[in-house]
């Protein structure tokens, strides 16, 4: 096992090496001088000669591409020159917003969508599960910044229960923290709540009828535990590689949330820097979201073993998807 | 030449079973009302000059912000006074070329990496799909953010935007299908009889895959158009003032207050377009095989 | 105390789904005695094993449901007892093996919790104390350094010491009632034996009645008292092994044992099977439901549905031609005959 964690850990290094150079490349691909662009159309030439120089775009492109990876390294991300201020600081200052996010719109998913998805199964063909399959179906074809919107729209425009926009503050109360996080926590937190949902029935389903469960029946366990503990343990792996997905998944919804809502995260960091024209940010920004989306996922391969022990790893190359 | 006999007799069943496809997927009702709605869509497409009622663009300040059925506009006007009725027929060609655009940039792309690394194996393989596992490293839609920021607004530039982000997935789902048809015996007696790797790779490999490709795609085509939304939404996605969705959605924002139905028309067509596609994707994967999980 | 452990009388049972009803049991009636043995036997489809199920209130529902009879366990109706109630008997008074130990375990679970979760749930002890008792099971039930074992996880088990493993969580409550669902027919012939010894010994041991569901008559010669011999949901001969073996009565169990394999059989000697296949559950059955493929057959038996009738002491038999009055002439053999294959 710890070899295993060992082997995948050294295995994220390629990973995150290729998306370094993607990045680059990307970034790069900019027409033109990127501090020209940078600067603006009012920049004189002598602004943006400096800004040539202060980014090292004067060197050539190999050079430049083996100081961005050794500062990369070193985990020197440089400085903001429209936000005044190093990077890391950047990061540091918006990521927790955008974990507080995540975070509770995760727990609304899995506090939603599984038990949903476990009553579905149970109750295969009913209403329910009818009226669980339509939901689950919008909610998974939801494009996420229209629903925050009508969001807004209904409990913030027409009903006056919660503030559109912003992030509250603890100093202000608990209550307007809380009243700030509600809607765009259930905006973000729509589609994994119907991706828990869809595949923890399906996988429910599967496991239901298994013979174990049977067994456990026949010891005169009480249904829910065998239920929630003898089918739901078995059914636990496709729903954990959907968790790995969403959270990854949930990074992306997160700028479009963000925005929505004008939460202070990095999803809206990036927007901003965007229309600032701030590259550097963008990719740092970037950067630093493949880095939690590759931990995630590696997270994710080493719970596997946690809840099937049939699963073997090979300390070998690949992981076991 | 009992060998092409038996491949003769694999392409005919081939053909059999999409003809009784399309049988499952009609008698599937949740999958033929999906169809449905993928149908409506494309000839909205292909019409809108005739369905529109106004040109999409013209704007008119005189008439800015109606209401539904107000003066002839069936749909009321945006806050330029264009026409939205009009917007919504000519956004739906929009999310169809950027939806199938995107998505047959990914597929040719992703299916030639993925039949390269599955079938010559190798260091190949690993070099392709690292870099594949770099490319998914990313949000798909950050990945679409960050190369419109550099790239600029257009349908061009959004088409290879969200296709580059669908590269990896077909890789993936082709290349595993090239590895487990690589096994089967009539592979190999193709080689053995002498044929050259492309025509293995595209007489037999590809068409073998083609199943689960169509699946994957179908469900792509939801995605990307979502993606496509989202990006216009920012302000990177199409050059205005062409009508897309996503920019509708992004005008309607800013007036919730006065005239609500400009935010909510064009995202209940994204909605319904969504929904109908992931209906029949969902019902050709039934149909194909109920036990493919993409 | 009363010597009649279980006493089952009219049980039906019928799953339905939309308007059509398949009546998979159909009257069943049967008593048991303390450390007694039955064996219920049937093709795949007679209903066995729904019989079976029912007794434990497991059979999934809906579409399944009780829908007659009564399941007297010491004299309590167990269709009447509350659901706490129902649970607090199965794995406790009454306990059940199922056919594939291969998918019975669960795989998430290690062996020891699967047999402590029993004893904790049934009995008033403490977690060390449970963990002793499943040692002591898995040591009872034969295998090996069970300390270790404890540990493990079902797939590092093979077939054979997962179903020892199931006997060890049966029993590990002293049942009075075991219900053995086809319990050696997933393994493999050796294995079969070994599982039978072991039920065998266990139930000297724990003095446990056994309900033994099987196809194999073997099996039931080997270790019941009585038989019950179902067909389509219905029982047809009901007796002694003693009776059963030497005088079978019903044309249908005739077919059942021309179509054992037996030590005996020569070379060029024919193996027969009974023709046709069992009517369909759904539809409704007149006359006797094996009438189709019974090649004894008159009109009285498509009209009139035979009755269960004491032809002898213990011995109970539902064929029109089968009385205290009458009897069948057993043809030498079915006309409908299959050669031994033998390399």
């Amino acid at each position: 096992m710890g070899k295993y964690i060992l082997g995948r850990i050294l295995n994220m290094i390629p990973t995150l090496l290729i998306v370094a150079v993607i990045i680059f490349l990307i970034t790069r691909m900019l027409p033109g001088n990127p501090a020209a662009v940078m600067l603006g159309p009012q920049a004189s030439a002598e602004e943006i000669e400096v800004l040539t120089e202060k980014l090292g775009l004067n060197e050539p492109l190999y050079i430049q591409f083996f100081d961005y990876i050794g500062n990369l390294l070193q985990g020197n991300l440089g400085n903001s020159l429209t936000y005044n201020m190093p990077i890391i600081d950047l990061i540091m200052e918006r990521f927790p917003n955008t974990v507080i996010l995540a975070v509770s719109a995760l727990l609304i998913a899995i506090l939603v969508g599984v038990p949903a998805g476990i009553i579905a199964a149970r109750k295969q063909n009913s209403i329910f599960d009818y009226a669980f399959t339509t939901f689950s179906l919008m909610g998974v074809s939801m494009p996420i910044f229209w629903l925050g919107i009508m969001l807004v729209l209904f409990f913030s425009v027409n009903l006056g229960w919660f503030p559109a926009t912003g992030m509250g503050s603890m100093d202000e109360g608990i209550g307007d923290f809380i009243s700030h996080l509600i809607l765009p926590s259930i905006a973000l937190a729509t589609i994994p709540t119907a991706q828990f949902a869809r595949i923890t029935r399906s996988s429910m389903l599967e496991v239901i009828s298994q013979d174990y469960v049977k067994t456990a029946r026949s010891k005169g366990l009480h249904e829910f535990f065998v239920i929630c503990k003898h089918a739901f343990k078995n059914a636990l792996t496709p729903l954990l590689t959907v968790l790995g997905l969403q959270i990854s998944s949930m990074l992306g919804g997160a700028v479009l949330t963000e925005t929505i809502f004008s939460w202070p995260g990095i999803g809206l960091l990036i927007i901003d820097a965007i229309g600032k024209r701030d590259f550097v940010v963008v990719q740092n920004m970037v950067i630093f979201i493949a880095l939690i989306y590759v931990v995630v996922n590696l997270l994710v391969d080493i719970s596997y073993k946690l809840v099937n022990p049939r699963i073997k790893y090979s300390s070998g190359k690949g992981g076991t998807k | 030449m009992a060998e092409s006999q038996a491949i003769l007799q694999a392409s005919d069943v081939v053909e059999t079973n999409e003809r009784s496809l399309f049988k499952k997927l009609i008698r599937n009702r949740f999958a033929a009302f999906g169809l449905f709605i993928m149908l409506l869509l494309i000839l909205t497409a292909i019409f809108a000059p005739i369905l529109a009622t106004h040109s999409p663009d013209k704007m008119n300040v005189t008439k800015t912000l109606l209401g539904i059925g107000a003066e002839g506009h069936l749909l009321g006007t945006d806050n330029y006074g264009r026409d939205i009725f009009s917007r919504l027929v000519y956004g739906a060609r929009i999310s169809i070329l950027v939806g199938l655009g995107a998505v047959l940039f990914g597929a040719v792309i992703g299916s030639l990496l993925g039949v390269i690394a599955g079938y010559f194996g190798g260091k190949f393989d690993s070099i392709i799909m690292r870099i594949m596992d770099g490319l998914s490293a990313f949000p798909f839609i950050l990945l679409a953010i960050t190369l419109m920021s550099v790239l600029g607004q257009g349908l061009l530039n959004v088409i290879i935007a969200i296709g580059i982000g669908n590269i990896p997935g077909f890789a993936r789902v082709v290349r595993g299908q090239v590895l487990s048809v690589k096994q089967s015996e009539y592979i190999e007696v193709t080689r053995s009889l002498g044929a050259k790797h492309g025509r293995i790779i595209f007489h037999h490999v590809l068409p073998n895959s083609i199943a689960p490709l169509i699946v994957y795609a179908t469900m792509s085509i939801a995605g990307a158009i979502i993606s496509e939304a989202s990006l216009s939404f920012l302000g990177l996605g199409v050059q205005p003032p062409t009508a897309s969705w996503g920019s509708m959605l992004q005008d309607g924002k800013n007036f919730l207050v006065l005239n609500p139905h400009m935010a909510t028309i064009p995202g209940l067509a994204i909605l319904i377009t969504v929904v109908g596609i992931n209906l029949f994707g969902d019902g050709l994967r039934d149909a194909l095989d109920p036990k493919m999980k993409v | 105390m009363s010597n009649e452990l279980l006493k089952v009388e009219n049980l039906e049972v019928q799953f339905k789904s939309g308007s059509t009803v398949t009546k998979a049991v159909n009257g069943v009636s049967f008593t048991l005695n303390r450390k007694e043995n039955i064996g219920i036997v049937g093709e795949s489809g007679s209903g066995k094993s729904v019989t079976a199920t029912s007794l434990l209130r497991l059979i999934p529902s809906p579409p399944g449901h009780i829908s007659g009879g009564k399941i007297l366990f010491e004299g309590k109706d167990l269709l009447t007892l509350s659901d706490k109630e129902m649970r607090d008997i199965r794995g406790n008074d009454i306990s059940m093996i199922f056919q594939d130990p291969l998918t019975s375990l669960n795989p998430v679970f290690t062996v020891g919790d699967q047999i402590m979760e029993s004893i904790k749930l049934h009995q008033k002890v403490s977690k060390k104390e449970a963990k002793q008792k499943a040692i002591q099971m898995l040591q009872l039930v034969g295998i090996p350094a069970p300390e270790k074992r404890l540990n493990m996880y079902p797939h590092e088990f093979s077939g054979g010491m997962r179903q020892r493993v199931m006997i060890a969580i049966a029993l590990s409550c002293n049942p009075k009632l075991l219900i053995a669902d086809e319990p050696t027919t997933a393994l493999d012939v050796t294995v079969q034996a070994q599982i039978l010894e072991l039920m065998k010994k266990l139930q000297d041991e724990f003095n446990t009645s056994i309900i033994m569901i099987t196809h194999d008559l073997g099996v039931v010669w080997e270790i019941c008292h009585k038989v019950l011999v179902m067909y389509a949901g219905n029982v047809i001969e009901y007796g002694t092994v003693e009776e059963i073996h030497d005088h079978p009565m019903h044309p249908y169990t005739w077919g059942l044992l021309d179509s054992q394999i037996t030590e005996n059989i020569e070379d060029h000697e024919m193996l027969t099977t009974i023709p046709g296949s069992p009517p369909d559950l759904r539809q409704e059955i007149k006359g006797c439901p094996f009438a189709p493929r019974c090649s004894y057959t008159q009109d009285i038996c498509f009209s009139k549905a035979p009755e269960m009738v004491e032809v002898k002491e213990k011995h109970f038999v539902a064929c029109h031609f089968q009385t205290k009055e009458n009897r069948l002439n057993r043809k030498e053999r079915s006309t409908h005959v299959r050669a031994v294959v033998k390399s």
